[in-house]
């Protein structure tokens, strides 16, 4: 089921939550609405859903117009943050519950219904829980029947609003791989909202960035991460080191570092900005003819890497780095030392920045 | 359970000893005691004297004058509550804090106002009675008198222990079965009311158990006619006056036996309750 989004807005008072969106979701696709909180992503997903009505705009399932249709007609599978299981039922009536509010000429018998819960809990491998209640499930696992719930009325399509965001670190990053196997295995229409770049750059097949209500960019997550179209999507997937720089001629330069940018290739020198990732920076101990001399002023190690923060010798910039830990061991460094910093590449907006 | 402090955690308030002795001495003091003076009242009867009071006719028609009125005030608490309790947890109006602070009116009105305020509206004289008394309806002085009165004391009850539930009980529920394409009476039927059926039921259980015992209100507007009109409270209050201490205890003895059971049975439905859902969140 494809979806597509034609001029939507919603505001809440004052507040623009949705502000004349476009979108078009492929049949099939798994879709992440990436943003800050207050980008308007949970809203344009509510929309979607029904939850939530626009004040102007069509939504088209299909290229079927169902803008004025109540959530309950829409068929759609919706998963909460927080579950929103039913706690009085147990997880086999959770799970059974779409289908036994059907019309009586809808409704599958009972035996029917047995089935297809039990094929569900399966699926999200939790068979075992059946007769359990909500309360006495783990976080993840109620996540999971949540899901199997969502799934159960046969969805044309799957919302799922920050289905992670209530789960610890270890137990989300499993979820998340665990989502993209599902959805590789039902190909379901899907689109699910995060805050959080690295569940959408791993999950998703395509990601969506908004920011005040609307859409920044719109893409894979190597054509979004790679090539980030403006500063926010740049800044906003990763750490991020700012530089002044001058462009001219498809060459930028910082402080006396010149790298290729050749997106802007016209001749008249003109002021940007220049993007370097923490890890697109080598760290030398002496001196090269291209590289801005440093001073370093903390190091952390996380793990495997090591982050740096050095200040630059001409205007006392803070600049974040990070390396592998065996790297920066072999350059024998030690806080206040002098170094001598390289980026390797660079993404260069013209104009004051943001 | 356990009935002892564990050794190594440190709590806020000092001495287990204390707080628990402290506790017990006011719980005898107020509740224990009194109850024991009121069985040893009672102890000055024979069980077939204690039996012949409390199946005396007339005393047997304030049981059912009282239980019947109670029943149908509590049942009528229990739709108009959770309509309340509703409406301040679901909307944003001018005036909802007014409303809500209007709930508790009936804790802290005096009982003996509300009682004249109520005879004096509904009297075939008064702003409702008049008309009420066209279709022959009367209120004041009359069974339906009590039951009123037994509603305005016993509103609270039902708003106040359904209204925390709800207002935990967020959106997302409803917004989850209308997903799965329930329609508004099944979330309400299968989702809203399993949930606050525990509070509500409580809120409806504690209703019946004030109106058991209501005295100061119902007097007022009851009539106090014998066989008819006589609450169970009155019946004590007579005995007492004609000096019978034993008698007024024994029938005494029957409301707080009641009262007893049921709070029993609804703390008992609470707890298995809390077993399933793992208790409030």
């Amino acid at each position: 089921m494809s979806i597509s989004i034609e001029q939507v807005s919603k505001r809440f008072g004052d507040f623009v939550a949705v502000d004349n969106v476009n979108l078009a979701i492929k049949t099939g696709e798994l879709t992440a609405l990436l943003g800050p909180s207050g980008s308007g992503k949970t809203t344009l997903l509510r929309i979607i859903a029904g939850l939530e009505q626009a004040d102007s705009g069509r939504i088209h399932f299909n290229n079927q117009d169902i803008t004025g249709q109540h959530v309950s007609e829409r068929g759609v599978g919706f998963v909460f943050q927080h579950y929103a299981l039913f706690k009085h039922m147990t997880v086999f009536e959770n799970v059974a519950y779409g289908l036994t509010v059907k019309p009586k000429k809808l409704r599958p018998n009972k035996a029917e219904i047995a089935k297809k819960v039990h094929n569900l809990l399966q699926l999200v491998q939790l068979d075992w829980t059946a007769d359990r209640y909500p309360a006495q499930l783990s976080g993840g696992q109620r996540q999971r029947i949540a899901l199997a719930r969502a799934l159960a009325v046969e969805p044309k399509v799957l919302l799922l609003d920050e289905p992670f965001g209530a789960l610890d670190a270890k137990v989300r990053a499993e979820l998340r791989r665990w989502l993209r196997r599902l959805h590789d295995e039902i190909h379901v229409t899907s689109v699910f909202v995060t805050h959080d770049q690295e569940e959408a750059l791993e999950v998703a097949d395509r990601i969506v960035v908004m920011n005040k209500g609307a859409i920044e960019q719109d893409g894979t997550p190597e054509q979004v991460y790679d090539h980030p179209a403006n500063p926010f999507v740049y800044e906003f997937l990763g750490n991020v080191n700012l530089f002044h720089a001058r462009v001219k001629q498809g060459q930028s330069t910082i402080g006396n570092v010149k790298l290729a940018s050749p997106e802007h290739s016209n001749g008249d020198e003109q002021a940007g900005f220049a993007y370097v990732r923490p890890h697109e920076i080598d760290v030398f101990k002496a001196p090269l003819s291209d590289s801005l001399k440093v001073t370093l002023d903390l190091v952390t190690i996380v793990g495997p890497v090591a982050r740096l923060e050095v200040l630059s010798d001409t205007d006392q910039q803070l600049i974040h780095i990070e390396l592998p830990k065996e790297q920066f061991k072999q350059l024998q460094l030690a806080q206040g030392d002098i170094a001598w910093i390289q980026p390797r590449y660079s993404k260069v907006f013209l104009g004051e920045g943001i | 359970m356990t009935f002892y402090r564990s050794n190594n955690s440190k709590r806020v308030l000092p001495g287990f000893g204390i707080s628990l002795g402290s506790s017990l001495f006011f719980i005898s003091l107020v509740i224990l005691l009194p109850i024991t003076g009121l069985v040893v009242q009672t102890a000055e009867l024979s069980w077939a004297q204690y039996w012949a009071i409390i199946s005396d006719p007339r005393v047997v028609a304030s049981y059912k004058v009282t239980a019947s009125a109670a029943a149908v005030a509590s049942m009528f608490n229990l739709f108009f509550g959770l309509l309340m309790a509703w409406i301040l947890t679901r909307y944003r109006f001018p005036g909802r804090v007014l409303l809500d602070g209007l709930m508790d009116l009936p804790f802290a009105l005096p009982t003996a106002v509300a009682g004249l305020t109520l005879a004096a509206v509904f009297s075939t004289q008064g702003w409702f009675g008049q008309y009420l008394a066209l279709w022959d309806i009367k209120v004041s002085y009359a069974w339906l008198g009590i039951v009123v009165a037994m509603t305005f004391t016993s509103v609270p009850f039902v708003v106040r222990t359904v209204q925390p539930v709800l207002e935990e009980f967020g959106p997302e529920y409803e917004e989850a079965s209308a997903t799965l394409g329930a329609s508004p009476l099944q979330t309400f039927f299968k989702v809203i009311l399993p949930e606050i059926k525990p509070a509500l039921f409580t809120g409806t259980a504690l209703a019946f158990t004030r109106s058991l015992g209501e005295f100061g209100a119902v007097i007022f507007i009851a009539g106090n006619l014998p066989w008819q009109t006589e609450v169970t409270s009155l019946m004590i209050f007579v005995r007492l006056q004609e000096f019978d201490y034993a008698a007024a205890a024994a029938i005494a003895s029957v409301v707080l036996l009641v009262s007893l059971v049921l709070l029993f049975v609804i703390n008992g439905m609470q707890q298995r309750y809390q077993h399933i859902t793992g208790g409030p969140k």
